[in-house]
Formats: C-alpha cells, structure tokens, sequence
C-alpha cells in the first residue's frame, strides 16, 4: 500500500539557534574577508597572475558540482521512480537551491570587481561557456522552485505536473555540471585541462559530493530534530555513495591515461600524478584514499547494515576526498606553466616555465568557509519555515517492503538511536 | 524673451556697441578698424596654413616610417586592416629590454622582476633548447590573435577584439573573473591586484584594481598615426609593425620574402605577432 509522507516544520530548539549562530558567525566573517580583499585587492591573498583561481574557487566549484548532486537524491525518487527517496524530494530541491546559491556567493564576492555584477547580468558574451553558466545557474533556480512547488502544492492540476518537472529539472542539473566541466575542458591553453573528459568528470563529481552533503545533512537534522531515521534508507543511500566515488575515480583513471599516452602532455601527468608534491599526495592520498577507498570500505561493510556511523563516516570522508580533488585541479592544473615553447627551457621576468607557488591566505579560506555556512544556514532556515522534512523516515515508512523483507531475514530493522 | 543675462554682461554689451557707434561716426577710426580685422584674419589663414603643412608633414613622415595612416577621431575602425608585428629574432638582443621600458613608460605600469603579482603587458624571454644549446631571446606580450580564447571566454565581452584586429580589455565592463588569464595561452594577461598611484596612470591606457589588463598594441597610438611605443623603441629596429591585410606594407612584403614563425601556431590562434625565427 502506498504510504503518504506526513512533513514537519522542524522543532526549533537551543542547538538550532546555536547552530544558526555558529553559521552567522562564520557568513559574517567571511563577508569581512570580502571586505578586506576588496579594500586592499588581491594582492592580500595568494592568488597571483599565475595562481589566478585560488581557495575560493576549491569551495566554490565544489558547492556548485555538489548542488546539482544534492538535487539527484529528488531525481531519483522522481524520474528514476525509487520509492524510499520520495519522501526526500523537498529537502533534496532546497537544499540544492541553497548549495547554489553558497557557491555562487563565493564566485562572485571573489569578483576583482564585485560592484559590477550588475553588467555580468546585463552583458552577455555568448561564445563564453562563462555566460551560458549565468543562464544555467539562474535557470536552476528557476527549475528547481517550479519541481518543489509541484511537490509541495495541495492543488492537483499542479502536482501533476510533479514527473515532468522532475525531468526537467534532471536534465538542467546534467547540462549545468556538463558547463562547469567544460569550464576547465575547454581551456586549450592549460596542459592540465583541455579535455573533453571534465564534462563526465564533474557529472560523476557532482553525484559522489552531492549525495554525501545531502546524507549528512539529512542525518543532522533528523537526529537533531529527534525524528526516526531507517538505518535501511541510510545503508541503501551510502551503498549508493560507494558506487558513486567509484565512479568519479574512474573518470580520472581516463583522464591520467589519457594525457599519459600523449608525449606532449606527459610532463604534466607526471607532474600532477607522480611527483610527491602537494598534489600527488591530495590525489593519492586524499582523493583516491580518503575520499574513495576508504567510504567503499565503511559503505560495503558489515557495520553499515545495523549502523549509520559507517555512512556519516563515509560521507564526510567523501568531503574531504572532494575538497582535496578540486585543490588537485584547479590549484595544481594552474600551478604547471603554460607551454610557449614546446621542449624548450625558458626564463623572464615574468616567471615564464616555472611551477607556481600558492599559498591559501586566511581571507579567501574563510569566504570558501562563508559559502558553505551561507548554503546550510538556508537550508536550516527554509526547514523551519517550509514543510519539507518528512516527520519520520524510520524504513516501515519510506521502504515498507524492504524492511518488512529484513525483518522476515532476521537481519533487524534498528532504527537509529 | 527674457534675457538671461546678468547686469554685468548686458553692461559689457552696451559698452561694445557704443565703441561701434563712435567708430561709425570717425571714418579714421573705421578704416583702421578693417584694416586690423584683415591683418587678423591673414594672421590666422596663414598660420593655419603653416600649421596643416607642418602636421602634414609630420603625418607623412609618420607614415614612411611605420606605414601607419592616422584615422580621423569619428572615424569608425577599417576592418580591412589587421595590425600585426615581424619581430627580428636575430636582432634582438639577450639582455636588452627597451622595449619593456619604452611600454612601461608609455602605458604608465611598472613590474619587479620575479614578481607574481605586478601587471606586465610585455616580458624578454630567453628561451633555449636543451638538446642544442641554442638560444634566443624575444618579447612577448599579447600575440592579437585572429582567433583570441581571451575574448571567446569573457563573460561580459570586455575581453575584446577591435575591428582592426587589435585584441584589448575594456576595463569598464570587466568584472574581474580572470577567466581570459585562465584562457590565454601566452601569458599575456596580468591582473591588477592592487591600486596604481595617481602618477603612474595615463588616460589612454585605463587599468584598475581588479581588473584584467594586457598589452593594446598601444591603439591610441595607432589611431593617430603612430606605431607602438616598443617598436619605436627598438634599437635594433627589430619589431616592424604594419597591416597585416595591406600587400603593399613593408610588412606583408618582408613576410612574403622571409619565413616566419608563431608562438603555438598548433593552437590555431592565427597569431599578428611572427617571430623571424624561434627555437
């Protein structure tokens, strides 16, 4: 029998205001890192003209990538038709919205010119993959307001219109990730870039983040609002997470053999890959270790199956393994010279053919930080105004057949403590 | 009509018109008057004269020796010219740099050598082959691609491409997202990371902080005839500039004669700057 979702304002207790505080905190100082980057420009960070997408952009990329996963946990339950992810579809488009809106945050407080966003929305250079991104980021907005008013609406001629844009808002968040890869795919000047690879890349990316910011959110605030969470549904998603990371390792496999086979980019391989700088060891270490092997371990395991400790594990290691891949790509595609004089050796005032140098200043760290409080503190916010958070996702509820079928096994359906 | 204007300026007019009215009534005093008015005038046509053949003649020189033909202020830009520069290798000189200085000073930027930070729009770099030993030494700065990724990639368009040919950024739309130096396969961009004092800025080289900026093939120059500062500054007279479009330019007729080079022509940028040889 079809079970109905019964939604919740969230019970605003002593830790949600402490938590919104905590986050106001951190909005607030990042807003006066703006201040200060602005006042005294860039020379106060350490983005230079070669490192010239520093920390902000690992934070901002990141989010943005992870927004349109975020959302895939609705597009499951709607497009793909899995039941136990149908009752997460609300959170799923706010939360997405609100990750977008903590990456672009940063993008644009990064701006050399902040005050001019006015002309990015009024000038458009439509050859830049750049300004079809403006289109695609508003857009997602757009989209995903529209699928969370045919979930939420009482009116039936609207909710039927909840599969369509579901869809819709499927395909949007596919071609927005396919835009931020080609961001860096299309660079033909880059040796570490320039491949067509990116596009499926940050696709696979956006899944593995998106996924294990939602889980540890929805765990967050489940918990902390004292309502059932299934261990099943937990397991179910973290299972899925696994396979996920997998996934985006995969693609980068491809992408090293790839400029690997190619004599002219393998300097920039062995450079990246192989050469026990910083970003080899974020690659290996907290990307490939981390960020992937471990989370299959805790996902795969037998204590995921009575516990979510393994999954929340997991999912904040898969964070970690994110943020370290996107420094590997962004900071250590830049820090490798351009190539002016293929095989040559060459020197200038301008530091041409050296390995840049960069060092994160505490200002551009604490925006990055101020975008990922700006994207939960909405989510915080929209929960206690907007009835999106299921009362209970106990696995009688959301998954009746499967839990039913654990429980007939002997393995026990043990609700989350 | 109400008059407008003050009680001084309606006394100056009457005192005028007074002064007229004594002359009118003095023959004399009239003839002497005319006589000063065509003294005047011929004062002025001649010194008109004298001006427009001095210009004139300052124009044609300009003209012999950089082909440059001044364009008129509300003129709009000939888009069958494309701006493009030979640049001698075996003439220029490792250690020599007065190219970069004559920029700096002409386009009012400044730079410590080594440094990340400081605006460049042009650098000498000695680039040598490590299994000959070969070695040359050459500027670079914005290689005015026919195809530039700078402007492809600008959100705003303020990465642009003139119709001339000239590639440059108009700092008042550009919102300093650095994506053309993301872009640009030469290096040739810089960002402003920090204000430029008061003495250093010249109005027709306009960067702020926060803005992107790069080499304009000095286009203020151009529209009045002139060639860039770096290959006026060149002792060695080894960047010869011109149209690239014009068969008749000292400049076609040298490429049609000597093999010439780009810097990653395999990109397809179709580069206006050659190089004579390249290593």
């Amino acid at each position: 029998m079809k079970k109905r979702t019964h939604y919740e304002l969230l019970k605003a207790g002593a830790g949600y205001y402490t938590a919104l505080a905590g986050l106001g905190i951190i909005i607030a100082m990042a807003l006066a890192a703006t201040w200060y980057m602005e006042h005294y420009g860039h020379i106060v960070t350490g983005m230079t003209n070669e490192i010239v997408w520093g920390m902000p952009h690992v934070f901002a990329v990141f989010l943005i990538v992870a927004a349109s996963g975020v959302l895939n946990v609705a597009s499951i339950g709607t497009v793909f038709g899995k039941a136990p992810y149908k009752p997460l579809g609300r959170l799923s488009a706010v939360m997405a919205a609100a990750v977008l809106a903590g990456g672009l945050m940063i993008l644009v407080l990064d701006l050399g010119r902040p005050d001019r966003l006015i002309v990015a929305m009024t000038e458009y250079n439509f050859r830049s993959i750049f300004a079809w991104n403006i289109y695609l980021y508003n857009g997602f907005f757009a989209v995903v307001l529209l699928y969370l008013y045919t979930q939420m609406s009482q009116d039936w001629r609207v909710r039927r219109f909840y599969r369509p844009a579901g869809t819709l808002a499927f395909v949007w968040r596919l071609i927005l990730t396919t835009g931020t890869g080609s961001i860096f795919g299309w660079l033909v000047a880059r040796q570490a870039y320039d491949l067509a690879i990116f596009a499926p890349l940050f696709i696979a990316l956006s899944l593995s983040f998106g996924l294990a910011f939602f889980i540890l959110m929805m765990v967050a605030l489940m918990r902390g609002d004292d309502r059932e969470l299934g261990t099943g549904l937990v397991n179910r998603m973290g299972r899925l997470l696994g396979v996920l990371v997998a996934a985006a390792a995969y693609f980068t496999f491809v992408w090293a053999l790839t400029d690997l086979y190619a004599a002219e980019h393998r300097d920039v391989v062995k450079y990246l890959f192989a050469s026990g700088n910083i970003y080899s060891w974020l690659y290996w270490v907290g990307f490939i270790g981390l960020g992937t092997i471990v989370p299959m371990l805790l996902v795969f395991s037998n204590g995921a199956r009575s516990s979510v400790k393994p999954v929340v594990t997991a999912a904040l290691l898969v964070i970690v393994g994110g943020l370290s891949l996107m420094y590997f790509i962004i900071i250590g595609g830049q820090s490798y010279p351009l190539v002016l004089f293929p095989g040559k050796e060459v020197k200038s005032t301008f530091v041409d053919g050296q390995i840049a140098s960069y060092a994160p200043s505490m200002p551009e760290i604490l925006l990055g930080l101020g975008g990922v409080a700006v994207a939960i503190a909405i989510t915080l916010v929209a929960t206690k105004v907007l009835e999106i958070l299921p009362r209970s996702l106990a696995d009688a509820e959301v998954d009746p057949h499967t839990a039913a079928h654990e429980e007939e096994g002997g393995a026990g359906m043990k609700q989350a403590a | 009509m109400t008059d407008m204007r003050t009680s001084d300026e309606r006394d100056d007019v009457q005192a005028t018109t007074g002064a007229q009215a004594e002359h009118a009534g003095n023959g004399a005093g009239n003839d002497a008057a005319r006589e000063l008015d065509v003294a005047r005038r011929a004062f002025l046509r001649n010194t008109a004269a004298a001006g427009v053949v001095a210009l004139g003649g300052g124009l044609t020189l300009y003209t012999i020796s950089g082909e440059v033909l001044a364009k008129k202020a509300e003129e709009p830009l000939d888009p069958k010219k494309r701006w493009g520069m030979l640049i001698d290798t075996t003439k220029c000189r490792e250690g020599c740099d007065k190219c970069v200085q004559a920029c700096k000073k002409e386009n009012g930027w400044d730079a410590e050598p080594g440094s990340r930070t400081d605006v460049q729009w042009i650098r000498k770099v000695e680039v040598r082959d490590p299994k000959t030993g070969f070695l040359a030494s050459l500027p670079v700065m914005c290689q005015h691609c026919a195809n530039p990724p700078c402007v492809d990639v600008c959100p705003t368009g303020a990465s642009m491409q003139r119709a001339d040919g000239i590639v440059r950024v108009d700092m008042h739309i550009c919102i300093g997202c650095r994506y053309c130096m993301m872009a640009c396969p030469y290096k040739a961009r810089s960002f402003v990371h920090e204000d430029i004092p008061e003495e250093k800025k010249r109005f027709h080289a306009p960067m702020g902080k926060g803005v992107v900026t790069s080499c304009d093939f000095c286009a203020h120059r151009i529209d009045v005839g002139q060639i860039p500062a770096c290959a006026e500054a060149c002792p060695e007279g080894a960047m010869l500039f011109g149209d690239l479009n014009d068969p008749d330019s000292a400049l076609a007729r040298r490429l049609k004669e000597i093999p010439s080079y780009q810097i990653r022509a395999d990109l397809g940028t179709d580069n206006g700057i050659r190089y004579t040889r390249l290593p």
